[in-house]
């Protein structure tokens, strides 16, 4: 095995271009775990904790650029307001260690269907700014998830950035496991209001190959809404459409029984995060003057 | 390959260390501090909890290599960064350790072992010897872990809630306790710091 340790992003591109099956390792909480178990041997760690840019974000009009390496820790104390889905998504990352190491560029290398981060990703709408010595390119949230732990990272790029749309309305996340700490998600579901565009997106994770969009559900809830006035009015939503939505929700999943669960309770549980995730953002949406910040 | 970094205030260096290595690993076998402890290798029980450049890690998460040129305080140092803390940044913290320790302070500032006899040999910081009055260790192989997120607690938020209490620690499994006496610990602890404080 051979420890790379590039001291700025240009030496990190070359060395990935170098050497493409080098492993990049930043916060270390998936390469660790899996070097540790034997179950895997790189032959190269590519360590791209001496790059400081990676730990920085920007917040720019429309969006923000949320650096690889950014640790869920100040994700959930600097960015509550502007990503208020993915600060709570944070908030459920493991424990105050993980969060203190870990970031979003970790969880898209790796592309876990569980990864916290995933649903809110999806919800908020966001593109991946994957980059090697060839250039640069934005890869759309929708099509980064290729397969079970596959993204559409070509074997020379690296992940620099998230670039995250914020939040035009109420965020919220849920997610199931057995205790609040310390858990991997049984099934979780992230959902954004975005008054703007009078849409809704959402994002479920853990209960498909990939994370996936409720892009059915969506689109039938986009539309009820829309045919009846509720952004205008602020009209609680009635409980035959959230119903519904829950239903399409649930059927956007196509999930597998394993340890933490089985096909059948995420399912069901998905449905009810969606019902929930929306009654909760549009109880916020509704009550004009409150905080947009995730609660947690 | 070879790395150096800075362990409880003094410069070290590691040779020969394999690159999978964890920095758990350098730390117990290479360097003899077996206080961070080795149970899961995987994160989720916080045993081996040590500060990072001032920031709470499992040290069996970070790669060897990643800790070239930086700051690791481990459980043996614990009493020397609190003292440290309290001497310099009374009321405050001093997570990085960047604030210009004195030559002289620097001189002196050693970790030493214990005897593991309730901190006769030497003196313990505030919250180890929170965790003796309240009765908070039993078989103690947690207690390294939660003594270094305990300790960082209190740094950063001096009257900490239940809740905050509960979340710092929610990395770190304890299979004896039932946590109520390592949640007493924590509450001692921080009301002896509010007391030093005020008076």
């Amino acid at each position: 095995m051979d420890f790379l340790r590039p001291a700025s992003w240009e030496e990190a591109l070359a060395a990935k271009a170098e050497h493409p099956t080098a492993v990049p390792i930043a916060g270390g909480t998936d390469v660790m775990v899996e070097i540790n178990f034997d179950h895997r041997r790189p032959e190269y760690l590519l360590d791209l904790n001496r790059i400081g840019e990676l730990s920085e974000w920007e917040v720019g009009q429309e969006s923000v650029r949320l650096g690889a390496s950014v640790p869920y820790s100040a994700i959930m104390e600097h960015l509550r307001a502007e990503l208020p889905g993915l600060a709570l998504a944070s908030h459920t990352v493991a424990s105050p260690q993980i969060r203190n190491r870990g970031g979003v560029g970790g969880n898209l290398g790796t592309a876990s269907p569980a990864g916290d981060a995933h649903p809110a990703l999806l919800a908020a709408g966001a593109e991946v700014e994957a980059e090697s010595v060839r250039g640069t390119r934005l890869i759309p949230i929708d099509a980064f998830y290729t397969g079970v732990k596959r993204n559409a990272l070509e074997p020379d790029e690296l992940i620099r950035a998230v670039h995250i749309r914020k939040a035009d309305g109420p965020q919220q996340y849920s997610k199931v496991g057995t205790r609040n700490a310390m858990v991997i998600a049984v099934c979780a579901f992230g959902l954004a209001l975005h008054p703007e565009t009078r849409t809704v997106r959402t994002g479920i994770g853990s209960a498909a190959p990939t994370p996936v969009r409720a892009k059915e559900a969506e689109a039938f809830l986009n539309a009820a809404l829309d045919e009846g006035g509720f952004w205008e009015s602020g009209k609680i939503i009635t409980p035959a459409i959230a119903k519904q939505f829950a239903a399409l929700a649930s059927g956007a999943c196509n999930p597998i029984d394993d340890v933490r669960g089985t096909a059948k309770y995420r399912r069901h549980a998905v449905g009810i995060m969606a019902r929930r995730t929306l009654g909760w953002t549009w109880e916020q949406y509704r009550g004009a003057g409150r905080t947009l910040e995730g609660a947690a | 390959m070879r790395v150096n970094f800075t362990v409880n205030g003094r410069p070290q260096e590691a040779d020969d260390v394999w690159e999978g290595e964890s920095l758990l690993y350098v730390l117990r076998e290479r360097m003899g501090l077996p206080g961070s402890k080795n149970a899961c290798e995987q994160g989720e029980c916080g045993s081996c909890t040590v500060r990072l450049d001032g920031v709470p890690v499992c040290a069996c998460l970070v790669a060897a290599g990643q800790v070239q040129d930086r700051e690791v305080v481990t459980v043996e140092g614990l009493a020397d960064y609190a003292k440290h803390r309290q001497d310099t940044h009374p009321g405050g913290g001093c997570a990085s350790g960047a604030c210009g320790t004195t030559l002289d302070e620097a001189k002196r500032w050693q970790s030493k072992p214990t005897d593991g006899r309730a901190g006769e040999a030497a003196p313990l910081s505030p919250i180890q010897q929170a965790f003796i009055d309240a009765g908070a260790v039993q078989c103690g192989f947690c207690t390294p872990g939660l003594l270094v997120a305990a300790d960082e607690l209190l740094e950063n938020s001096p009257s900490p809630s239940d809740q905050d209490i509960r979340e710092a620690l929610s990395g770190n499994l304890c299979r004896c306790t039932g946590y109520e006496k390592i949640l007493d610990a924590v509450r001692l602890a921080a009301a002896r710091q509010e007391e030093a404080v005020q008076s």
